[in-house]
């Protein structure tokens, strides 16, 4: 078993905002990430896939090949956005970093090859914070 | 002595922007701030480096204290750009673009009034890792 990792980033705006609160409660919970015009981050993202390497390759993977379905099925929905606005699998949810790594999660799961298994999914919000999801 | 040092800060904030000139059409700001110039704005990490040369003090050493500095930094400009849109929230950018290139001269220009007129100055400003601006140039 071996792990490969693709690091990828994106640019977007969000807020934490739970609109079924009022804006003091926001305020009180989330402090200034509640700010109603949005604030923004330099999201880095690491995927990690694991498996056996093949044979004739040496490769678990093509890691281009790996990188292509990050950016189709990942930054494509989600750099320069709005998180909260513009990003379907958001729709609904707080727009947190959890909740967007497991969405990201979901978003790569089924697009690998039966070979490779989708091992974590790591995203920093800023060079301090980040979060991992293992499925 | 009167040999000259340079002393850094450096300092971060997180903002929403929107790059575009608001008499262009939607289509000229497309083409030219691409996806920069999305409505719903997007936003960054920024990192700030504040470079301050001039002469130790002959008594205690300092060019300026790194406490008095990084509370000048905090106060006057983390405290109008952190967790801000910077084309709604701040005076600075009400009518100015907020292009890397425009917040590192602000930025400049705020703390260029607060320090000592015997300092230097110069402001570097990381929009991301690979993208950044320095004033002056």
């Amino acid at each position: 078993m071996v792990f490969l990792t693709r690091i990828e980033h994106f640019n977007a705006a969000h807020k934490l905002y739970n609109p079924s609160w009022t804006r003091e409660k926001n305020e009180e919970v989330f402090g200034v990430c509640a700010n109603e015009n949005w604030h923004g981050h330099n999201y880095e993202l690491y995927v990690t896939i694991k498996g056996d390497t093949e044979t004739e390759t040496g490769f678990l993977f093509d890691v281009k090949k790996l990188s292509g379905i990050i950016r189709e099925q990942v930054i494509e929905k989600l750099d320069h956005k709005n998180l909260n606005v513009e990003v379907d699998f958001l729709k609904g949810k707080m727009c947190s970093s959890e909740n967007l790594t497991i969405g990201i999660w979901h978003l790569l799961i089924g697009c690998l090859p039966e070979s490779v298994q989708l091992h974590s999914v790591k995203l920093y919000e800023t060079p301090r914070i980040y979060v991992e999801y293992f499925g | 002595m009167d040999r000259k040092v340079a002393i850094f800060r450096k300092e971060h904030f997180n903002a929403a922007h929107r790059l575009y000139v608001p008499g262009w059409t939607d289509a000229q700001n497309l083409e030219q701030f691409g996806k920069c110039s999305n409505p719903h704005y997007h936003g960054h990490n920024y990192e700030l480096v504040v470079k301050v040369t001039g002469i130790p003090d002959s008594v205690t050493g300092y060019v300026i204290n790194l406490s008095t500095l990084s509370y000048i930094i905090q106060k006057k400009v983390l405290a109008k750009f952190d967790h801000k849109n910077l084309n709604l929230d701040t005076q600075e950018f009400a009518l100015l673009n907020p292009t890397a290139e425009n917040i590192v001269y602000v930025i400049y220009e705020i703390l260029r009034k607060e320090l000592d007129p015997s300092l230097e100055l110069s402001v570097r400003l990381y929009e991301t890792e690979r993208n950044f601006v320095e004033y002056p140039a």
